[in-house]
Parts: C-alpha cells; sequence; structure tokens
C-alpha cells in the first residue's frame, strides 16, 4: 500500500533530532511495548510480513504523530483483536479510554504480482509499478526506475503473500543499485542508492 | 529495572494506560507472563548492543584474515564471535574506504542489525532519517556533523528486504601502536550506521 509508512524521498521532514547518550528506551511504557511484541511474536500471533502491514495500516496522522513503541503497540493490539486472542471491549475497559487500532486489511485490490524470471549480476533492470492495497516491501521511490543488479540473496518468503494467508512463494532478493539522478532527476546529489528486491518486483530490461 | 507494570501508577497517560491495560489482559488470559516481557527487555536494553558491533569491527582492523572473511560472508564472521540471532541472519557488511562512504537507512520501517548494534536510536526510525537518506544524503550526513568530501562516493542500502547491513568503518590514523581492544574504544554506533566517519 502507498501508505505513511513508505517515507523513501518524501519532503518536509526537516533535519533529524539526534539525542547525545539517548537510552534503550525513554519510557517504561516503551519497554513493556517491545517485550509484549516480541513475546507475541514467540506465540505466533505475527509473522514479519503480517506484523509490518498492522503498522502500516494505522491512520497515517496517528503514525506521524506517536512515538516508535505506539506503533508496535498498535500493530500488535490488531493483531491480537483481528486473531481473536482479545477484543476492542477489553482492550477499552482495561484502558479507561479509547484504544485506536489500525485500519482493516482492505477488503479489495490486495494483490500479489506476478513471478519475475531469474536475474544475474550485472543485468539491467526496471522495477514494476506495484500497485497493490494490501503489504508490499517494494518502496514507493523506487517503482518505474532502472537500476543494476549487484547481488543475490538467497530466496526467502515473498512478503506480499505472506502478510495475507497461508500461501508462500520463496524467490531469490536482488540488491539493485540506483543511480540518484535515476530516482531524483538530474539536480539530485551524486550518490548510488541500493534497495532489495524480490524477483517479482522486477523486470529484466532487454 | 524498574517494576511500576506490575501496579498501576496513580496517574498516567493514555499511552501508558494502553500499554497496562494490553499487558494486564494478555497476563490474565495467560497468553504472556510479566517474567516473559522482563526477559526480552532486559536482554535488548542491558545485553545486547553496540559493544558487540565494535568488537567485530576492531577485529577486521588488527586481523586482515577476519576482515576478508567479514566482507565475504558477514553472518559467519560475526557468529565467530559469538553473535546472531533476530535481524542478524543475514548481514553483509560493508566497507568504507578512502574513496567510499556507506550509509545504512531503512525507508519502509527500521529495519537494523539487531546481534550487532542493538535497537536503533529515534533518530534512525524517524521521518527526517528515512525520508532523506535516499534523496540527499550528503546534505543529511553534514547536518548530522559527516561532511564528505566531494571525491568520496556515496553508497546508501535500504534493507527493504531480509539483509541487515553492517559498516566496516575506516580504522582511523595514528592506531598503529592500539590493541585490538583498545580500538574497540573508539569504535561508534554512528560509524557502524555509516553517519559518521
Amino acid at each position: 500500500m502507498d501508505g505513511i509508512h513508505d517515507f523513501g524521498g518524501m519532503e518536509g521532514f526537516g533535519p533529524p533530532a539526534v539525542e547525545i547518550d539517548e537510552p534503550v528506551f525513554h519510557h517504561d511504557w516503551e519497554r513493556r511495548a517491545f517485550g509484549i511484541t516480541m513475546a507475541s511474536f514467540v506465540l505466533g500471533v505475527s509473522n514479519g510480513g503480517q506484523f509490518r502491514h498492522s503498522i502500516e495500516r494505522m491512520d497515517a496522522e496517528h503514525y506521524l504523530g506517536s512515538r516508535y513503541y505506539e506503533h508496535w503497540l498498535t500493530g500488535v493490539a490488531t493483531r491480537l483483536v483481528e486473531t481473536g486472542r482479545v477484543t476492542i471491549e477489553e482492550l477499552e475497559a482495561g484502558a479507561g479510554g479509547g484504544f485506536p487500532l489500525s485500519r482493516p486489511v482492505a477488503s479489495a485490490g490486495v494483490t500479489v504480482p506476478e513471478p519475475g524470471t531469474d536475474v544475474t549480476v550485472g543485468d539491467e533492470v526496471r522495477v514494476r509499478r506495484i500497485t497493490t492495497r494490501g503489504h508490499t516491501r517494494c518502496p514507493r521511490y523506487v517503482r518505474g526506475r532502472r537500476g543494476t543488479v549487484v547481488r543475490i540473496d538467497p530466496p526467502s518468503s515473498l512478503p506480499d503473500l505472506e502478510a495475507h494467508g497461508d500461501a508462500r512463494r520463496s524467490e531469490p532478493i536482488a540488491t539493485v543499485r540506483f543511480d540518484g539522478r535515476e530516482l531524483w532527476g538530474e539536480g539530485a546529489e551524486r550518490a548510488a542508492v541500493h534497495v532489495d528486491l524480490w524477483l517479482s518486483y522486477l523486470e529484466r530490461v532487454t | 529495572m524498574s517494576d511500576d507494570h506490575h501496579h498501576h501508577p496513580r496517574t498516567q497517560s493514555p499511552i501508558e494506560q494502553r500499554v497496562h491495560a494490553l499487558e494486564e489482559l494478555l497476563v490474565d488470559k495467560g497468553i504472556v507472563t510479566h517474567e516473559m516481557i522482563d526477559e526480552f527487555v532486559a536482554r535488548y536494553e542491558d545485553d545486547i548492543g553496540p559493544l558487540n558491533g565494535a568488537r567485530v569491527v576492531a577485529r577486521a582492523w588488527t586481523d586482515p584474515d577476519y576482515r576478508d572473511r567479514l566482507l565475504a560472508d558477514g553472518t559467519a564472521a560475526i557468529a565467530e564471535l559469538g553473535y546472531g540471532g533476530p535481524e542478524g541472519d543475514h548481514m553483509i557488511v560493508v566497507e568504507n574506504t578512502d574513496e567510499v562512504h556507506n550509509l545504512v537507512v531503512c525507508t519502509l520501517c527500521s529495519c537494523y542489525p539487531w546481534p550487532v548494534l542493538g535497537l536503533p536510536p529515534d533518530w534512525y526510525k524517524s521521518a527526517p532519517y528515512r525520508s532523506r537518506a535516499v534523496r540527499e544524503p550528503r546534505a543529511l550526513l553534514a547536518e548530522m556533523g559527516c561532511d564528505l568530501p566531494d571525491e568520496v562516493e556515496v553508497r546508501v542500502w535500504d534493507s527493504s528486504a531480509e539483509a541487515r547491513y553492517l559498516v566496516l568503518p575506516q580504522r582511523p590514523a595514528g592506531t598503529d601502536a592500539l590493541g585490538e581492544d583498545e580500538l574497540v574504544a573508539l569504535v561508534t554506533r554512528d560509524a557502524m550506521i555509516g553517519v559518521a566517519r
């Protein structure tokens, strides 16, 4: 989905706020939210794709206006409700007020790309225009852009499928090197940006 | 470590109330225990952190064979020092040189090599860093105090899939006399992410 989480290349956020000698957790509730989420993985509440998508489905203003571990809390609570382990009524009763969850998975438009073709290091590729309303790990800023394959990683489960059901498809992951100008135009900074992309996200440039 | 979570503090913010409510509900239902959560917190707050990565880097600076193994198979070389686990199953180590500077980001969420660096700092997970690292890395680095000469090539690595990246910084000049343990103290977390030289 073209969600608020997909930050690559967005403008208007200003400089990063760097804190000297920053603690691992800033509040005790962050410790607990982290631990609850880690425990939820052990208990099989979510796989990686399901958990990431539960955060991507947060209300965009809530996502932007909340601290990082509030994202985790919202995602894990959403998954616990969706898997029937707890109810929103129980959560709100315990919290003594509202307990905002993420929006539901899109009821239509959740698509999975067709399998891609094999690529090898040195190949020129173009990123497909992925348009799913579901989960994907193909960032918006590289879609439709051309780059060169510089590394192939071992097959791994395609997140677009894994986040939405029991079906699995394992594919190699290609590291694609993009020139900054290909991504951002002629005035771009001189830089190479590498993105790790499942083969289904790619097509070979002939 | 505090035991606050076992009791209801007098005044809680809405997020504190929600976290507390969820933890108590899951414990009441027998889904998790407080101790399970304590254990995860302790592991990542007390045990795993950038000192692990610093040991990897210092070893690479002092042992050329180890450096070669680290660049060829990061996961295996890091495991030689006893480090591995979640968010570190497929480690790629990228080396800074006089000509090349590497920078690591996760634009989609917050992927980060936990076994060698611990949990990421706030700025790494923030909108400013995630949005700008892939678009204007030089300007971003300069704002973070890392000025790169024009001739240095910048390579950004967006951790969008399974690989997790660790930057192997350059050994500082004038440290030939230092041993591995002394070098460990010179390696910073920021250099291993690539926001410092």
